[in-house]
């Protein structure tokens, strides 16, 4: 199964999720743990693995030939992300708006435009703790982390795995729609706070619209307000499991460990988590 | 000669509008006769991200040779630059006024962009 871990607010606990989680399922079978957080990854500081991500991911760019273009424009009329400027003579390219979709070579009557590789960012991967990581960086000034997205969630290298999970950026933009396509279930992690009832409606939006099944993890549930339960009863939201908001969890994830690695009985609460999730990902499949 | 003024409405009266990408309306002004035409900016004032681009745009299309406007970020700068687009900066006043102020040598012309993207 393939499980999402996503939510509309920042710093709700997606990671500490994500990190927990993996450690109390890599002995019952095989885990993986994708970080699609790009922009700003942080599995790896907890789980410390011995290799780094260095594999170049590349996304394409026009290359105008200046010898042949005739200066009409047509690519950048065409361009809906104003990558290309027209002006007299050849269009002006600003990289950092392309979005790779080429159509400003399709359009071009000339065939003076071709498509080049640029590097964009770098992906990792491998065993570290008996879970299969695999964790990407957008380099610094890019605009587009989608390429880096799917080049973590590229499995081809990956040994055969039982539970994926996929920690997703904060959010409902592309990049959190990019991680959450094709998962079986999106866990939307919230704490039950007004901000956090306020970014988990778009989120569950989001999920729906995508035809995702949902359910919410309640963090830090001791603090704050009843909003997210009444939201939640509402909407036929199931909520999937609450978090206590225990002084020692905050403990261990501030010195970066893994609280579930040394604590039984919240790496038991993960387990039945997981099999509640996959009971749920079956029954909708059956039905 | 023609002058793009970025302006909060669609005649010389208006103030000048600091934004450029995100500005209400372009006037594209004709010397010395000035006469207007103005383009509505609604769209790059809506645009989710290339608004200084497409503002740009609209400049070089219009023919226009100077832009003035309140300030200017580092991708319209470097569009503007590269049409060969005069960029002079105004910390603000009625159209009509600023015009006056660059036809009296008063405006500076802007070296590079003054202000970062998304400002």
């Amino acid at each position: 199964m393939k499980i999402a871990i996503a939510s509309g607010k920042g710093g709700t606990g997606k990671t500490t999720l994500s990190v927990n989680l993996a450690t109390a399922l890599a002995h019952e079978g095989s885990v993986g743990l994708l970080d699609c957080d790009v922009e700003e990854p942080n599995c790896h500081l907890y789980l410390k693995p011995p290799f780094d991500a260095t594999e170049p991911v590349g996304t394409l760019i026009p290359v105008i030939d200046e010898d042949a273009c005739t200066g009409c424009g047509l690519c950048a009329r065409a361009c809906e992300f104003h990558a290309l400027l027209a002006l007299p003579g050849p269009p002006l390219l600003l990289p950092e708006l392309c979005h790779a979709c080429g159509v400003c070579a399709y359009v071009c009557p000339e065939e003076a435009i071709t498509e080049n590789e640029r590097q964009i960012g770098v992906v990792g991967s491998g065993l570290v703790n008996g879970i299969y990581f695999r964790w990407g960086r957008l380099n610094i000034g890019e605009a587009r982390s989608t390429p880096v997205i799917q080049a973590v969630k590229d499995l081809d290298t990956a040994p055969p795995l039982d539970t994926v999970i996929i920690d997703a950026p904060p959010g409902v933009a592309c990049p959190a729609v990019e991680t959450m396509r094709g998962a079986d279930f999106a866990v939307l992690v919230t704490e039950p706070t007004p901000f956090g009832l306020h970014d988990l409606v778009p989120a569950v939006q989001t999920a729906r619209q995508m035809s995702i099944p949902c359910g919410v993890v309640v963090n830090r549930a001791d603090i704050g307000d009843d909003r997210v339960d009444e939201y939640c009863a509402a909407e036929d939201v199931p909520v999937l499991l609450r978090i206590p908001d225990d002084r020692r969890i905050a403990e261990a994830c501030s010195r970066g460990e893994i609280f579930a690695a040394n604590d039984p009985s919240f790496a038991s609460m993960l387990q039945t988590f997981a099999s509640d999730l996959r009971a749920r990902i079956h029954q909708r499949v059956t039905l | 000669m023609k002058i793009a003024v970025t302006a909060a409405g669609p005649d010389l009266s208006s103030t000048v509008d600091q934004r450029f990408g995100r500005g209400r309306y372009l006037l594209i002004v004709d010397t010395p006769e000035r006469t207007v035409q103005a383009v509505d900016n609604q769209a790059g004032m809506n645009a989710a991200q290339g608004a200084g681009i497409q503002a740009a745009q609209s400049v070089i299309d219009s023919g226009a040779t100077v832009l003035i406007t309140g300030h200017c970020g580092p991708k319209a700068f470097r569009a503007l630059k590269a049409a060969g687009i005069d960029v002079y900066l105004t910390s603000g006043g009625r159209v009509d006024e600023v015009l006056t102020q660059f036809e009296e040598g008063k405006l500076e012309l802007a070296p590079a962009a003054d202000v970062d993207g998304h400002w």
